[in-house]
């Protein structure tokens, strides 16, 4: 993170890694960007996403992009996107997160996850033309807001869940990375195994528990 | 909540979740996740991994004005929120369902296809298809094997093969192996929904000419 940091500071001096606002625009868009660029290390990507969702934080919301868009536009490469495709599909997915912040439940997902989530529905869109069949939203009652307790646990399995991944020998996480970049057959993906998914799912089961109950 | 007792394969949720299932088995999958939160789960930690698949991705290079553009972009967008997917508290269908059916139980254009059995193929991509059935209650389904895979989702009665008893909810996934007969529980018709990557293989003559008509 290091490197966007000092790029953002200095106010977008160009080169392909500098997505700052040249201080002029930020200027323009008037006093909603007057939140102090805080030093993105501590990666709260929730606090970030909640800035956008109850303030348009356009100053949050960059924050999430400089970290989102190279990785939503490197993973729509290598699903097979070319680099005008990824990009412009890229754009269309840090689009949707802000208009769909509302949507956002970190009782039930990491910031990455969701992403992923809407860079994936892009994908098929885009990439292989096909509609894509959601299932029902459990949508927050007008009474239920997320538990922190539920929140904070459900962030750190996520953190735990990437750690393990991370750790997994080489030739099984290469294994998991092709099944998500599409160039797995059914039958081999079938034969996927190793997973560390105990302790999240226990969680996301807990987690719906409590919004089925909460919307009764 | 309705108990469901027959759920769906690690497989089939890795794929969906991975955006990689062809459109017919997603529809099934969307569908059953809807009534069941204990395949919900598991398709969102599945989710969580590809989170972290995300995460992981090296960062690409991403257009200078690229955080402008989207800007822009957001910019032009209506701020209309779009409403939840969700069905009513006494539809038949899920909402995924709805969606590809125009409707609940009483939009669907079916087919007679003998024997009582009325059927409506849905509109999907690829060559999987998906297919609504209607069996009335104590008649079986003409005797067959698959010839690829197979998911049959009960949304109203029930059918009993020679193994288990599938109700609304309830997944039976069938590959080559199973040759089975099964038969609509006695009372209102079973509403199955029907997802194949490969026609059924029926065995006798007759339902082998009857299946060049129907198109099962």
């Amino acid at each position: 993170m290091s490197m966007d940091i000092a790029i953002e500071r200095q106010g977008g001096i160009g080169g392909t890694l500098s997505y700052g606002e040249p201080a002029a625009i930020a200027a323009a868009r008037g006093k909603e960007r007057v939140s102090v660029m805080t030093d993105t290390a501590n990666e709260d990507w929730v606090a970030l996403v909640e800035r956008v969702r109850v303030a348009q934080d356009r100053a949050a919301f960059s924050q999430l992009f400089r970290h989102f868009a190279p990785r939503v536009k490197a993973f729509l490469m290598k699903s097979g996107a070319n680099e005008s495709l990824a990009e412009e599909c890229m754009q269309d997915v840090m689009a949707t997160l802000w208009t769909k912040a509302h949507m956002f439940d970190p009782s039930r997902a990491s910031v990455s996850t969701w992403v992923f989530t809407i860079a994936r529905n892009r994908k098929i869109d885009l990439l292989r033309r096909q509609r894509r069949p959601e299932p029902e939203d459990l949508a927050w009652g007008p009474e239920a807001e997320p538990d922190q307790h539920d929140v904070l646990a459900l962030q750190q399995e996520s953190k735990k869940l990437a750690e393990a991944i991370s750790a997994l020998p080489e030739k099984q996480r290469e294994l998991i990375e092709r099944a998500y970049f599409g160039d797995l057959s059914h039958s081999e993906i079938a034969e996927e195994t190793g997973l560390p998914l105990g302790t999240i799912k226990s969680r996301l089961r807990l987690a719906l528990e409590r919004l089925r109950h909460a919307m009764k | 909540m309705n108990e469901i007792r027959h759920h769906l394969t690690d497989a089939l949720l890795l794929s969906y979740a991975a955006g990689t299932l062809p459109e017919a088995f997603s529809l099934v999958v969307a569908t059953h996740v809807s009534m069941c939160d204990e395949c919900r789960a598991r398709m969102e930690s599945f989710e969580a991994v590809g989170g972290s698949v995300l995460d992981e991705a090296e960062a690409v290079a991403i257009s200078e004005e690229s955080l402008e553009a989207t800007m822009a972009m957001i910019d032009a967008l209506p701020v209309a929120r779009q409403p939840a997917n969700v069905s009513g508290p006494n539809a038949v269908f899920p909402s995924p369902l709805q969606s590809y059916v125009g409707g609940d139980l009483e939009a669907v254009k079916w087919r007679s296809i003998g024997g009582g059995v009325r059927q409506a193929v849905l509109d999907t991509s690829g060559a999987a298809k998906v297919r609504l059935l209607a069996i009335p209650g104590g008649a079986a389904m003409p005797d067959h094997g698959h010839r690829g895979l197979e998911l049959t989702m009960v949304l109203q009665g029930a059918f009993k093969d020679e193994d288990d008893r599938f109700s609304r909810g309830d997944v039976e996934v069938a590959n080559e192996d199973l040759h089975h007969t099964p038969i609509a529980e006695e009372g209102m018709d079973c509403i199955c929904l029907a997802a194949t990557d490969a026609p059924l293989k029926f065995r006798g003559v007759i339902p082998r000419i009857a299946q060049r008509f129907i198109g099962i």
